[in-house]
């Protein structure tokens, strides 16, 4: 081999290796795009609800209530044979077989939707109004193109008949596309079209806010204690281990420590946010003393030593001064360990927050769920309507953290000295 | 009632500083004294004195009322005749008394119940009031103390900032008693659970089916039985899984993370660097319950179908999609960790190399990465720790069923999967199988911790040699 010859050769080594780096980085960075382009494309739809447009004649005879009802008669009073009267007439059924076809079109909840009609306007006995029902799960799913409809009959949720009524809906364009409040109201439900994540929203809010509440203050004190007054010892040090060794603990172990000891010992109620917030707040507080170490370790002892020389005691030296300016970048440390926070689903699984909440939790000692909680509780559900439900709770998910990451990196650059 | 009590004392702490900073202010003007502090630290010396002690002793006192009430209120319900077999009827027991006592038990009462019920109320009442009582107490002797101290004209300052302190170090000392409480209920549980169960047979027992194992009597235990139970909880599949798993996210993450650290470090301009970096991280920032789903139900079937088209049997929830989506969730450990440790080789070493005629590859290749091993290594130990302990990914996509193979198109469980599966949902109490998950957690929390002692060590010999 000629020296030419060799050179050209690790030349192109070079430029493989070159290729070899370049190439991973953008593989990392197609990963994250096919991820976040997955998870939309499949969420974005469960924003939009389909609704069919229903006239609904409110007959006196059937509702046994006049104009005029106090809310507290409407509530008592039965919707439901003038839902059945109401539905049935979207399209003519020959028997009973189609009658109740055709009711399955609609959502469960129909006879609500109706009542709720009448409670707002409660003047129409006698009168014909049209209301927009919700469409039942299988329906919204067609309506979205989420459905394969050439699959045969019986390998399908919705009969040929069913078919058949919904293509003349959408020909006499009967068929809406609304905006989905159920989503973001509603609690959990078995009927995908019911299904939302108010509850998970309020029950995730109240386990950061605890969370946050119990962490922030501890963390604080103890990076302060730990940085600024901890001698240094055998005890500081054990300290400094444990907090480390803690930051690399397995999340799920945490829920072990709560089950045992938060529910079992101390008995406090299972399937809450407040436990959630406090076992969230043990795993979180060694993650966020760590940039707190780090933030009041960059302010330079020049500012300690300034306010101790002018007669400050060590505590006003290190409250007046160091605190605050190392104070932009604590937060942004605790918000970057809130947003993990915001995330951890393992451990509050074992604290019994996948139970199946219909309710929104009004206090934080409600059951209740949380959204990581409920993107794993609908993605083992079988029906097709909670795979788009599921990449819309992730997508709220992904913005509250990309909405935390900005807040930390904008704090951290806008009120962060830099000191050389 | 505890929030009305920690009002009150919110209420009286705040009154107190207003008094003990015009008390003071006064007291000097009087007696024609210099003050040793400035009078608002007499204020703040009333305040945590009034507010500490009665704060820290009904936060104790609620942490163990529910407890002791339940252990007396059980023990006298069984003085009075009711039976019960073991802790589930005895909690079961209890709930129905605390229901009767809130009025909203709609079965049965019998008089044992009753009675119960009646003592419950009984209890609630003497511990709610003795509780009150005591914390007037407290705070009336600690707000005596303090006053007496202020009016000798002490140091406050002084005073306050040794109170503050030790509450600094008390906030340090909440890391160990976490600590603590880790290995306490993990040690509790597992402890009963090896004495079931022989540490050995659970150890090297080659077989996991938990949900076989139905014990009638914990406390005892026939031969015939043993054998079968030994045979629910044999370790070697999980860890085998476990491992396997975390093997093929590590075939993803190492050589993608450390070509990408090593591009980012070495290669990359700096507004690459800056944009990338971050974007690189974003992998990390993702929950991982959102890889879980992408790979349950994106990857899985993706990887079926595929097999499917070449003629091989892929099971939907292989190892394979579980470990490939770890591997990817991965990558930002290892690339920003070897990017650190890669920056931190001196550029001398570089310089040395370019100046004998190596191409950058070369002086990668054959200087920086040796070099930079240990930091490398102990990157990459990291990762396995973090990839063993992942939870969501494997629950959601991953098997459940233990099953000892070496196929990544088959199914297999893990550590993680197994606690999970065993604590969801309702558990028995003093069953083997609810114990088993904490044992499975004992292990797992030794095997991370190892695992992170090593490569912290590692990481730390690797950077004193060359500060």
């Amino acid at each position: 081999m000629t020296k030419e010859e060799r050179l050209k050769k690790r030349h192109s080594a070079e430029k493989r290796f070159r290729f070899y780096g370049l190439a991973s980085i953008f593989l990392a960075l197609l990963f994250v795009l096919i991820l976040v382009h997955n998870i939309f494309s499949k969420g974005s739809s469960a924003f939009m609800k389909t609704a069919i447009n229903v006239e609904v004649f409110f007959d006196q005879e059937l509702l046994e209530i006049k104009n005029g009802a106090s809310d507290d008669e409407i509530l008592e009073a039965d919707f439901f044979d003038i839902t059945i009267e109401s539905l049935i007439k979207v399209y003519p059924a020959k028997n009973v077989e189609e009658e109740d076809a055709l009711i399955e079109l609609f959502t469960t909840d129909a006879e609500i939707e109706i009542k709720r009609a009448f409670l707002e306007n409660n003047n129409l006995i006698g009168k014909k109004i049209n209301l927009e029902i919700t469409a039942s799960d299988d329906i919204d799913q067609l309506h979205k193109g989420n459905y394969p409809r050439d699959i045969p009959e019986d390998r399908r949720r919705i009969s040929d008949f069913q078919l058949v009524i919904y293509d003349n809906l959408v020909e006499n364009q009967k068929i809406i596309k609304n905006f989905n409040n159920y989503f973001f109201k509603n609690g959990d439900s078995r009927d995908p079209e019911l299904a939302g994540i108010g509850g998970a929203l309020i029950g995730s809010f109240y386990s950061i806010i605890i969370c946050l509440l119990l962490a922030f203050p501890v963390a604080v004190l103890a990076s302060i204690y730990l940085e600024e007054f901890a001698p240094k010892n055998k005890i500081t040090d054990f300290i400094e281990i444990n907090i480390n060794n803690l930051a690399a603990v397995p999340s799920i172990v945490y829920g072990l420590l709560a089950l045992q000891i938060l529910l079992a010992t101390i008995q406090l109620p299972r399937s809450t946010p407040l436990v959630a917030g406090i076992t969230l707040a043990l795993m979180t507080l060694p993650r966020i003393i760590i940039p707190c170490r780090a933030s009041l370790k960059a302010v330079p002892p020049s500012i300690r030593e300034g306010a101790l020389a002018v007669g400050a005691s060590k505590f006003q030296s290190v409250f007046h001064h160091v605190v605050p300016l190392a104070l932009p970048g604590t937060l942004s440390g605790t918000i970057i360990g809130l947003a993990q926070a915001l995330g951890e689903t393992a451990p509050l699984i074992l604290i019994g927050m996948v139970a199946f909440v219909v309710d929104i939790p009004s206090t934080p000692i409600d059951p209740s769920s949380s959204l990581p909680v409920q993107v794993y509780l609908w993605s083992e559900s079988a029906e097709r309507g909670f795979v788009e439900k599921t990449s819309a709770t992730i997508m709220m998910l992904l913005s509250f953290l990309i909405v935390m990451n900005f807040l930390a990196v904008y704090l951290r650059q806008k009120f962060e000295k830099r000191w050389n | 009632m505890n929030f009305v009590l920690i009002f009150l004392i919110t209420i009286f702490s705040l009154s107190l500083f207003f008094y003990g900073r015009s008390k003071t202010k006064s007291i000097s003007i009087e007696k024609n004294i210099k003050l040793n502090a400035l009078p608002k630290f007499y204020g703040y010396y009333l305040v945590l004195w009034c507010s500490i002690p009665s704060l820290v002793f009904l936060l104790i006192w609620t942490l163990f009322e529910p407890v002791i009430i339940k252990s007396i209120i059980i023990e006298t319900a069984a003085n009075q005749g009711a039976i019960f077999n073991d802790k589930n009827e005895a909690n079961l027991i209890y709930e129905k008394i605390k229901a009767i006592y809130a009025g909203t038990y709609f079965g049965d009462i019998d008089t044992i119940l009753k009675e119960s019920a009646l003592s419950y109320a009984k209890f609630i009442n003497l511990f709610t009031n003795s509780k009150i009582v005591l914390i007037f107490g407290i705070v009336i002797a600690s707000v005596i103390y303090s006053l007496k101290k202020i009016k000798n004209n002490n140091k406050a300052r002084d005073d306050v900032e040794v109170i503050l302190k030790g509450l600094l170090f008390a906030s340090s000392l909440i890391a160990i008693l976490t600590t603590l409480g880790i290995i306490f209920s993990l040690l509790f549980e597992s402890i009963k659970f090896f004495s079931v169960i022989n540490i050995f047979d659970y150890l090297f027992g080659t077989n996991w089916s938990p949900q076989r194992a139905f014990v009638r009597d914990a406390s005892a235990i026939t031969a015939e039985e043993y054998e079968e139970l030994k045979d629910a909880f044999g370790f070697i599949p999980l860890i085998a899984g476990t491992s396997f798993i975390a093997f093929i996210a590590m075939l993803v993450a190492v050589p993608v993370g450390l070509f990408s650290g090593i591009y980012m470090a070495e290669y990359a301009s700096l507004k690459v660097r800056r944009i990338s970096k971050p974007i690189i991280e974003i992998l990390a920032g993702i929950p991982t319950v959102v890889y879980g789903f992408f790979a349950a139900l994106t990857v899985g079937p993706f990887f079926r179908q595929i097999g499917e088209n070449l003629g091989l049997t892929v099971s939907s929830e292989s190892a394979l999609a579980a470990g490939l989506i770890m591997g990817i969730m991965i990558i930002p450990y290892v690339s920003s960790l070897s990017d650190d440790v890669i920056n931190s080789v001196p550029q001398s070493l570089r310089d040395g190399s370019y100046a004998v005629g190596a191409t950058k590859s070369e002086t990668i290749k054959k200087v920086v990465i040796p070099a930079a091993l240990p930091g490398i290594i102990g990157s990459v130990l990291l990762a396995v720790s973090r990839a063993i302990g992942e939870t969501m990914i494997v629950v959601m996509a991953a098997g459940l069923a233990a099953n000892l193979t070496i196929n990544p198109l088959e199914s297999t469980t893990t550590i993680t999967t197994q606690i999970v599966m065993i604590l969801v949902g309702d558990q028995e109490f003093d069953s083997p199988k609810t114990q088993s998950a904490f044992a499975l957690g004992l292990t797992l929390f030794i095997a991370t911790l190892v695992l992170n002692y090593i490569a912290q060590r590692a990481v730390k010999k690797y950077r004193e040699k060359y500060d």
